[in-house]
């Protein structure tokens, strides 16, 4: 009890500093170039709960996230609702089609689930597409409320981003230190054992990717105010999929720990060279990084770490 | 006496090949059961089916008089039905201990601060405890087996199952592996043992099933079985 009490603080004195650094009102490119790095945290944290604790790899990472971001789209162009609304719908937009992507594990293991994530991201991208209301293949632009709370709309996103990163790693972490996280981490090693020790295995498979699905959802709704401009394409970008795995791999997919770290160096990697060589050298830099460490340090930062100390 | 378990008319198949074929057996509370039959004779396919990890075709079966034919194998190891893996298949991300608390946690509600006391007892009582804290893949074959029975009993059996716990290991090892069991056995386990090795089967069991092609060909002691002019055609043909 106390533990959870000194995570909550610590939560809070996140969203504390980042809502300082929001108030000191630097550069504005610091707070644009924050708020993609945070987003990788959320990105990378809740692919992390499937791919890393459960150990089913999901390629379709942009479909959950444009979900999100097309649900707020949705609700921004019939209702006009509030950005709360926006995030708690397309969490939970992006949460059912988690749930849905649950149940083809009953039947789908390893590579073809993973297959299988892939070609749902394709088939959303092409539903978006023939989607006139949203923007259709065209895109479409969007107006960013007035008045937000701290003058600038992209410094008030930037606050938003650290509560929900906050909140993503408090789930994280208390997955992974719960009955629920051992009970996961037995179904990756071996699914049929875990089942066979009394792990109600396909509950906890529809518990990960439920909230999976529902964090990646909560990352992609505040997009389009972002943005300005959503169009399936920057919305279902390859980027994600990618980074949303490359980052837990890089920081190491045991703990929660590890997809912050992956986010944090890999995100702010890809913001400087997109602003000092050019922007098309991001997923050049991931690869060559995601490359190095599957051979050279399979377990992540955090295995390199271990290592060192001799454990 | 009532049976623990009951298989009535199970019916296994795999597209048109008929692996279990109306099958009845009946196991009785504290009994030592021994199930042979030469390879491809349907025994593992009977355990899956009765731990659940594969579905019937036909039949049914019961535990303690209910019906649990249709339950998935968490719901079953936790009414306690538990087994053994005949190639081993720890967690391999634990280390030997922590492999212990998934059963114990799960299937035994033992609350996660007391498990690790509890996996340490049954750690000791198995001979494993210099290894608790070590990952399987610093064990030995023969360690390997034993981590799979201390897990199983982690889940704390009424019925154990155990596939083919002692295949490739040495005649000291067999012995080694054989007391636990008969230790299990003394505490009012009731245990089905699949086996090749006869020598093992014929002391361990006091009654004996013989599968052949998915149908019972023979029941009886091991003198009566040894006897069976059946059972020595099914392994060695005509």
């Amino acid at each position: 009890m106390r533990r959870t009490g000194v995570v909550l603080l610590v939560g809070l004195a996140v969203v504390a500093a980042g809502t300082l650094v929001a108030s000191l009102r630097v550069n504005p490119y610091f707070y644009f170039a924050a708020y993609v790095i945070l987003q990788y945290i959320v990105i990378a944290t809740a692919w992390n709960i499937l791919g890393g604790y459960a150990g089913y790899v999901n390629f379709g990472t942009p479909a959950f996230f444009a979900l999100g971001a097309y649900t707020a789209v949705f609700l921004i162009q019939s209702t006009r609702a509030p950005l709360p609304v926006l995030i708690l719908a397309g969490g939970l937009v992006s949460a059912l089609l988690g749930l849905g992507i649950g149940y083809l594990t009953l039947r789908l293991r390893g590579v073809f689930f993973s297959i299988a994530t892939l070609a749902l991201s394709i088939v959303l991208q092409t539903v978006i597409i023939n989607w006139e209301f949203v923007g259709g293949s065209r895109g479409l632009s969007v107006l960013r409320p007035s008045g937000p709370p701290f003058g600038n709309y992209v410094t008030f996103l930037f606050t938003v981003m650290v509560l929900l990163a906050v909140v993503s790693v408090t789930v994280a972490r208390f997955i992974e230190r719960s009955w629920i996280g051992r009970g996961l981490a037995a179904l990756r090693d071996n699914e049929e054992a875990a089942e066979c020790m009394g792990v109600p295995t396909l509950r906890l498979k529809l518990f990960a990717t439920t909230v999976s699905g529902f964090l990646l959802g909560v990352a992609g709704a505040p997009f389009p105010y972002y943005v300005t401009f959503v169009d399936p394409n920057s919305a279902f970008s390859l980027d994600y999929a990618v980074n949303a795995l490359a980052m837990p791999m890089i920081g190491g997919t045991t703990s929660w720990v590890g997809p912050i770290i992956g986010a944090v160096l890999l995100g702010t990697a890809q913001q400087l060279a997109t602003v000092t060589i050019s922007s098309e050298m991001n997923l050049f830099i991931v690869g060559v990084v995601l490359v190095a460490f599957v051979v050279l340090a399979p377990e992540g930062i955090l295995g390199l770490v271990r290592r060192v100390r001799g454990r | 006496m009532p049976a623990l378990l009951e298989v009535e008319g199970l019916t296994k198949r795999f597209g048109g090949f008929t692996a279990v074929n109306r099958l009845t057996l009946h196991v009785k509370p504290g009994e030592r059961f021994g199930l042979i039959g030469p390879n491809g004779s349907g025994k593992t396919t009977l355990i899956n089916c009765v731990s659940g990890t594969l579905p019937a075709d036909g039949g049914r079966i019961l535990f303690e008089g209910h019906e649990i034919t249709n339950l998935p194998a968490h719901r079953r190891t936790r009414l306690g039905i538990v087994r053994s893996f005949q190639i081993p298949k720890p967690f391999t991300s634990m280390t030997v201990l922590e492999n212990l608390d998934i059963p114990l946690e799960y299937a035994a509600h033992r609350r996660s601060s007391e498990a690790d006391a509890d996996a340490m007892d049954i750690l000791r009582a198995i001979g494993l405890e210099a290894k608790a804290h070590l990952r399987p893949a610093g064990l030995t074959q023969i360690e390997m087996r034993k981590l799979e029975l201390a897990r199983a009993m982690a889940a704390r059996p009424k019925l154990l199952i155990s596939d083919e716990a002692m295949a490739g290991l040495s005649s000291a090892e067999v012995d080694d592996i054989l007391t636990i069991l008969f230790r299990l056995s003394e505490r009012g386990i009731t245990i089905i043992m699949i086996e090749h090795i006869m020598r093992a089967v014929m002391r361990f069991s006091e009654r004996i099933v013989v599968l052949d092609a998915g149908e019972r060909i023979a029941e009886g002691t091991p003198e009566e079985i040894v006897r069976n002019p059946d059972v020595e055609r099914a392994y060695l043909g005509e």
